[in-house]
């Protein structure tokens, strides 16, 4: 099972600014191990967000995103409270969820 | 032989069914589906045409931050802004990338045309936003990122 995202949401007016950081190999499929074997592609190809159950973005990525991926995004019309969740599909079929709830802004 | 041939099908029909499960699952999240055309696509304007984009306009509305130079390919921070009205999606294009197309973000739903990630760059190349609008055109704008070290070994 893949290791918990982390997830930031600050308030600023009433965008969101939410911060993820997700916890994933992101195998190119280019690079060899010590054994000089081609290491197979592993890497997140589908992440929704939700805002309150709502889908508010809808990505797909390629291997060309880094490992650890972070991504940045401005979730508008949210107020304190409300929930952010995160859910990833890489190309073996593995799935996360994680959900954060929206901070006000300090 | 044909016996081996019969349960080749059968595994392979289960493989399918299963699948098909799994996109059926309720309360799931539903995705798009991914790409493919565009994602496998190994030339800059192979990786243009699998977004459907005809032709791109060159645009000063789209900003995109990276660094000029890249110690790291393996980690470069891109963010990309769309002041075009109406932005129904971002892609992200590394030029000279073994498979361009980075990644596809569809913020129609209710972000913000505003996205940022770290991307693996092969070697120094112009990043490309490509951005669709909601009448069908393509809009695009471009930023060289030298590469000091490549980022796809």
């Amino acid at each position: 099972m893949a290791e918990p995202m982390r997830i930031r949401a600050t308030l600023q007016g009433d965008v969101a600014d939410v911060r993820i950081l997700m916890r994933h190999p992101m195998e190119t499929g280019q690079r060899k191990d010590a054994k000089g074997e081609i290491v197979p592609v592993h890497f997140i190809q589908n992440v929704v967000v939700t805002h309150n159950g709502k889908t508010v973005l809808d990505a797909q990525w390629s291997q060309a995103v880094s490992r650890d991926p972070f991504l940045g995004i401005r979730v508008k019309g949210a107020k304190a409270g409300d929930k952010i969740a995160v859910t990833w599909t890489d190309n073996r079929g593995d799935k996360r969820t994680d959900e954060a709830t929206v901070a006000a802004a300090s | 032989m044909n016996n081996r041939r019969r349960s080749f099908l059968a595994i392979a029909g289960g493989a399918g069914a299963l699948a098909a499960a799994g996109l059926l699952k309720p309360g799931a999240a539903q995705a798009a589906t991914w790409n493919k055309q565009g994602f496998e696509a190994k030339a800059y304007t192979d990786a243009v045409k699998g977004l459907g984009a005809s032709s791109l306009i060159e645009t000063k509305d789209i900003a995109i931050t990276a660094p000029d130079i890249a110690e790291n390919g393996a980690v470069v921070p891109v963010a990309i802004t769309s002041k075009i009205p109406n932005t129904q999606s971002i892609s992200i294009i590394a030029e000279k990338n073994p498979f361009p197309l980075a990644a596809t973000f569809d913020v129609a739903g209710g972000v913000e045309p505003y996205a940022s990630v770290r991307l693996k760059l092969g070697q120094t190349s112009n990043v490309r936003a490509v951005v669709k609008a909601a009448d069908g055109k393509f809009y695009t704008a471009a930023k060289e990122v030298k590469v000091t070290v490549g980022g796809c070994g």
